[in-house]
């Protein structure tokens, strides 16, 4: 029984130095630093369009205190979006496959959500936990699992984007296998799975993107409720 | 003075002349990297070609960096 579909998930070493860190500091080559210029080059037009429209779509619904949040949820979002699209180029590591890693951004960001809503208006912030027009007899039972709901919060992010990456992934790593395996043996069947092995691909771009905008929708929708 | 108008006999002499501190090879990076940005993407019509090549290369980069584990797989009957 050999593991070899998991070793492309094992953290990449050279000579035993940890090369995570250098996978993750990638993203910032490929965007450059807005300069005071009127007009840039595209690249810099493409990205300054790109993050003014996801910007303003998560800072709809927030107040004044939430635009505070806008600097950090947009490099998160531009991180995550980075880090998961070089993820499907060829040989590549993606970092955000480790549980440990999106872990690390969920955890504290959530934390961070909790205790400004419980700090500075700690009353709408309980109740929160209760939903408008239960029923009476309903109310202690509800209390319990609002709380249980919010308490999962952390792990529900971390392991939402971890599970759809790996799975991905994998699935990409087993239907080429399969393709190619079967290239000298029933090539029309290897054409139909090289056909399923492009339209994953397609729906990998997309989960990329998705998966990066989620979690950062669903920081922004936490700190609504808290802000 | 520049790496392409060095005679080879002086090589290790110009090596000797680098500065190798950690301030050194930042700057060198930086002036790499200024270099590479000036040329292909900070222009009035930079097309695919500039992120390309910086894609290719880091497609390679991570080839080398895992072909430790990669090596095992060549003649392997089940994958």
């Amino acid at each position: 029984m050999n593991l070899s579909f998991f070793d492309q998930f094992m953290s990449p070493q050279l000579l035993g130095i940890p090369l995570i860190m250098l996978a993750m500091m990638f993203p910032t080559l490929l965007l450059p630093f807005p300069t005071t210029r009127w007009i840039t080059n595209r690249l810099s037009t493409l990205q300054l369009w790109f993050i003014h429209l996801t910007t303003k779509q998560l800072m709809l619904p927030l107040n004044k205190g939430g635009h505070k949040w806008a600097l950090i949820l947009t490099s998160l979002m531009m991180l995550l979006l980075m880090i998961n699209l070089l993820g499907l180029l060829p040989y590549t590591f993606t970092p955000t496959t480790q549980l440990s890693m999106n872990m690390a951004l969920a955890f504290p960001l959530w934390l961070a959500t909790l205790l400004t809503g419980l700090r500075n208006q700690p009353t709408t912030s309980l109740g929160h936990l209760l939903p408008e027009g239960t029923p009476t007899p309903l109310i202690p039972a509800l209390i319990l699992i609002e709380t249980t709901s919010l308490l999962i919060r952390p792990l529900a992010l971390g392991v939402r984007l971890t599970a759809n990456l790996t799975a991905g992934h994998l699935l990409i790593q087993l239907i080429s296998t399969a393709t190619i395996t079967l290239l000298p043996i029933l090539p029309t069947v290897s054409i139909l799975t090289s056909l399923i092995l492009l339209l994953l691909t397609i729906l990998e771009i997309a989960v990329a993107m998705i998966q990066a905008y989620v979690f950062v929708l669903l920081l922004s929708l936490y700190l609504q409720e808290n802000i | 003075m520049k790496l392409m108008d060095v005679k080879l006999g002086q090589l290790p002499t110009w090596l000797a002349m680098r500065d190798f501190t950690p301030g050194g090879i930042l700057g060198a990076l930086r002036r790499g990297y200024d270099r590479y940005y000036n040329k292909y993407i900070n222009v009035k019509k930079g097309g695919l070609g500039g992120i390309s090549m910086v894609l290719a290369g880091y497609v390679v980069v991570s080839y080398i960096w895992s072909y430790s584990h990669l090596k095992h797989d060549r003649h392997r009957k089940y994958h």
